[in-house]
């Protein structure tokens, strides 16, 4: 681990030259979601997407908090720890941060990351731990048993809110470029090669990513993003974020307003050139905080993709760079000398 | 003139200004040479919380206490032979505590109208005999600086901040204190501004030269060496020797260290430490908040470090459900609680011993931790290298109860010779330990009950923990009741079976029928106190412990030796709770919560009552 070096994505994690299969990634676990549930289809893409990285599967660690999501360790035949409520991220950065040679990875829900768990999140994403955070956003509470969450729309009735709620829920990936991530991005739990193609990006990026992803929950918040699933109007309300490619749906297009905002029009409406170009690597995170706002107020239209991804010094490289420093400087530390340091007197 | 100089065994000293005065500097200082000098010392340090209260005001005043002998002593003093009283208010929180008869020396200069007034003196104090039974020297300590300063290009206020080296240099003159390595400091304080250096060093030398031309003070005193053991010695805090401590076992258990801490009084101090020495492979971690600190220490531990947090009751308070999921993953866990005065907020910079019964309760569910506390500054050195051992060898968090009064206070130590320090090293599972290859992370050593502590990136081995309960030997989720009880009694008996050493109890000629008992940073007083028992004929026992969870096994059988057993404890009774409910003994308490140590002489006083008592 002394010889690290600004290794790119998972540089720093062994590799094996023995092929793997989505079985290998099976733990012996029955997994016990809902029927129905999402998380299934969450977890069927994340075990045939593994074996494509070739890590070495003892060298890949999820870690998860408190929530149906955060039972998603059982399942995987890695190395897991199930912590407790919004702390993952915390457990998960003194993990990544000491051990480079690993490929951690943390899973949560909107109500496990952004309600108790909300500031190790943000702090975990201004510090650009070496992160997958996959955050299965449902907008309800399910584990206990259907209230509302913080990425719940206004006004939701739950058995915690028969009035409707209150409060104005946050969205993540807003959060999450306001909180200096250098990746962040959204899916859909339906959609397997796109969520696929997501963490390939993803993993290949060294420091926090961020990875939103709609799942539906059949129990307590049924259909919640049904008109990105509906084949009638998915393709219309879908906005594909891909980076050097113009921002467009089947039937609208990004475009710059005359107010400087960005705004959706038809795409018939408007030339080529006037068409946003996505450009994920922009140091400014403004246009892409502008493209998390654009599926307010709700659905019209949804941008999924990545929305940032840029290179910033991940975590742990810079703390073992300031270990590898002080030793340069000063050479590896010495008990006895550490002892006798300072102003001694030596007695008889 | 040549002056008198007069032979004492031992001084105690308070340095006492305003929190912007300088006198944690100048006590250091003084410390230091004292030191170098070769007498046994203590210290005891007490400053408000607020960084700069309202200036002359009673909150504001921050005072240093110094006891120095020419034999060992145990605490910082009752009460000192000198107050060093930089303004109206310094003198009049701590007038006090001076017995008649003592010195005080005041800064003249700072005796104004409207200081004396700021703390309610109607008439100066220094001028109306109000002080006459104690040998006041009145010296006009910031205008004898500003003299003294004169030929430097400083502005007024520069030259004046230098008055706290000027009172160095006139108490270290009157106690003829070796003076080389003031000044040496002074320089490397001050290296980027000669200047200052320059005039820091004069005023120190200033304020010698005033002790030996004025006739304000007709009398220095010597004190000679003491006889300590042969050694070699430093100057220690408790703090200092916490994160020393710390070092030497993340060196000694062949693990790096991961501190994974939030800034907070009386802990902040080993952060600091620990964050200068990063050349040991260590990694300090500065979270976002108490919860995220031992977060991050836990899931290093995961890795494979040595995981510790260090903070105050307040934060123990935020850490305690990652502690339960510490003791439900068993994974190594060093939490290192600096009690300070509660509850809440409480009294930051206070001392207090009320977090026993939080660290031995203070989580959801039946979840034991064991607990150790170290009894004086250096001790917490070896009581941080003993929480490591057990951490690693079983597995678990351990609780490290030091408090205010040893993290800040200081005294002489003799440094272990390195090769003397136990070895803690423990061996990463790396082998399946079940039948065709299955690993059984849940299996226990026969002997410690731990289970195998197998790290990421270990082939074979993956396995999956968390805070649901598991099933004994595979860790698989379990909601099976006798499963349930089984691992709530091997958790409870693996921490139960941890190996302690047995309870010395120091009973010259076993004829004692009292025993007095403590734990942690009340040893000082306590053995000071049995001392004067001793010396005027009397018979008392002592022990202390230092290991709270488990207790060593003789504990019972050494309280059921006496007829009477007497705890003093600062909190309200909370470890007498413990020795009455294990062992029924009639734990006779003496609780003071004053933020403050006990007194030797106070104890002394509850000791001859108890053996006088029927």
């Amino acid at each position: 681990m002394t010889e690290l070096i600004n290794g790119k994505g998972l540089s720093l994690v062994p590799k094996t030259d023995v092929k793997q299969g989505l079985k290998d990634f099976k733990s012996d676990q029955e997994v016990r979601w809902c029927p129905g549930c999402g998380d299934y289809a969450i977890l069927a893409a994340v075990q045939s997407f593994l074996p494509e990285l070739g890590l070495r599967r003892e060298n890949i660690v999820f870690v998860s908090g408190i929530g149906c999501s955060s039972r998603f360790p059982y399942y995987l035949n890695t190395y897991g720890f199930h912590s407790i409520h919004g702390r993952a991220p915390a457990i998960a950065t003194g993990l990544a941060a000491s051990r480079p040679d690993l490929s951690v990875w943390v899973i949560t829900g909107d109500g496990d990351a952004l309600s108790i768990g909300g500031n190790h999140l943000i702090h975990a994403l201004r510090r650009n731990v070496n992160l997958n955070i996959l955050l299965f956003n449902n907008r309800i509470y399910g584990l206990t048993k259907g209230q509302y969450s913080p990425t719940s729309e206004v006004g939701k009735v739950t058995k915690s809110t028969p009035m409707g709620s209150l409060d104005k829920p946050f969205n993540p990936i807003s959060l999450a470029i306001g909180a200096e991530a250098s990746f962040v991005a959204r899916t859909i739990d339906s959609d397997r090669k796109h969520l696929q193609s997501v963490l390939r990006e993803a993993t290949a990026h060294r420091g926090t990513s961020l990875v939103e992803i709609y799942q539906n929950c059949n129990i307590f918040n049924d259909n919640a993003f049904e008109q990105l699933k509906d084949p009638e109007v998915r393709d219309d309300i879908t906005l594909r974020l891909e980076h050097g490619r113009p921002i467009v749906s089947a039937s609208k297009a990004a475009v710059r307003g005359a107010d400087g905002n960005i705004e959706v029009v038809p795409r018939e409406s408007v030339s080529e050139e006037r068409i946003l170009v996505h450009d994920a690597h922009n140091p400014d995170p403004s246009v892409a905080f502008a493209l998390s706002r654009l599926d307010e107020p709700a659905f019209e239209h949804v941008p999924i993709g990545i929305f940032r991804q840029v290179d910033r010094p991940a975590y742990d490289v810079l703390m073992a760079e300031q270990l590898e420093e002080s030793v340069a400087q000063q050479g590896p530390g010495d008990l006895h000398e550490l002892l006798q340091g300072g102003d001694t007197w030596r007695i008889g | 003139m040549t002056k008198q100089v007069r032979q004492l065994d031992r001084v105690i000293i308070r340095f006492a200004g305003d929190s912007g005065d300088g006198m944690q500097l100048t006590g250091d200082r003084f410390t230091a040479g004292t030191a170098e000098f070769g007498n046994d010392l203590s210290t005891l340090p007490n400053f408000p919380a607020e960084i700069r209260a309202p200036a002359g005001t009673l909150p504001g005043v921050s005072s240093f206490q110094l006891h120095f002998a020419d034999h060992d002593i145990l605490t910082p003093g009752d009460a000192p032979n000198v107050l060093v009283a930089m303004n109206p208010a310094a003198l009049k929180a701590n007038l006090g505590d001076l017995p008649r008869g003592a010195d005080i020396i005041a800064n003249t200069d700072e005796f104004t109208k409207r200081n004396l007034q700021k703390v309610g003196y109607d008439a100066n104090p220094l001028e109306d005999d109000s002080l006459s039974e104690w040998r006041l020297h009145a010296v006009p300590l910031t205008s004898l600086t500003v003299k003294a300063l004169e030929n430097f290009d400083l502005s007024k206020k520069d030259a004046e901040r230098s008055k706290n080296m000027f009172a160095l240099g006139l108490l270290s003159w009157l106690y003829h204190r070796p003076t080389e390595q003031t000044i040496k400091f002074l320089e490397q304080k001050f290296a980027k501004k000669p200047d200052l250096a320059k005039a820091n060093i004069a005023a120190f030398q200033a304020g010698w030269n005033y002790g030996e031309t004025t006739e304000s003070f007709s009398v220095s005193y010597e004190v000679k060496p003491a006889q300590l053991a042969p050694g070699v010695y430093r100057n220690i805090s408790g703090n200092q020797a916490l994160a020393y401590g710390l070092i030497a076992a993340s060196v000694q258990a062949k693990l790096p260290l991961f501190l994974g801490s939030y800034p907070i009084t009386p802990a902040s101090d080993i952060l600091h430490e620990l964050s200068k020495h990063k050349r040991f492979g260590i990694r300090t971690f500065q979270a976002e908040d108490e919860i995220a600190g031992v977060g991050a220490a836990l899931g290093a531990a995961f890795g494979g470090a040595l995981g510790v947090t260090t903070t105050s009751g307040p934060g123990v308070a935020l850490k305690s459900e990652t502690i339960g999921l510490a003791v439900t993953t068993e994974l190594p866990l060093i939490v290192v609680d600096v009690q300070r005065a509660g509850p809440s907020t409480g009294m930051p910079t206070k001392t207090e011993q009320t977090d026993l019964l939080m660290a031995m309760f203070g989580r959801n569910g039946e979840s034991p931790v064991p607990i150790v506390a170290p009894m004086s500054p250096s001790d917490c050195f070896d009581a941080a290298v003993e929480a490591a051992r057990i951490a690693v060898k079983y597995r678990t968090p351990v609780m490290l109860l030091s408090d205010g009064y040893l993290a800040n206070g200081s005294e002489p130590w003799r440094l272990p010779e390195v090769s003397d320090l136990p070895d803690i090293s423990q061996e990463f599972t790396t082998e399946p330990n079940g039948a065709d290859g299955a690993f059984l992370p849940y299996q226990r050593d026969a002997e410690t009950l731990a289970r195998p502590w197998a790290v990421p990136g270990t082939a074979g081995l993956e396995h999956r923990i968390g805070g649901i309960e598991k099933a004994d030997g595979t860790g698989n989720i379990s909601y099976d009741p006798d499963n349930h009880d089984l691992m709530v009694r091997t958790r409870a008996a693996k921490i139960a079976g941890i190996d302690v050493p047995d309870l010395d109890v120091d009973d010259p000629d076993g004829e004692a029928k009292v025993l007095v008992l403590g734990w942690g940073s009340t040893y000082g007083p306590i053995a000071a106190a049995v001392r004067r028992i001793r010396r005027a004929g009397g018979k008392v026992a002592q022990a202390h412990l230092r290991h709270l969870n488990p207790l060593p096994a003789n504990t019972g059988e050494v309280l059921k030796r006496y007829d009477k057993v007497l705890l003093p404890e600062i909190n309200l009774g909370q470890l007498a709770l413990l020795l009455r409910a294990r062992y029924l003994v009639d734990v006779i308490s003496y609780n003071r919560v004053r933020g403050l140590p006990f007194k030797a002489e106070e104890l002394a006083g509850v000791i001859q009552d108890v053996i006088d008592s029927d």
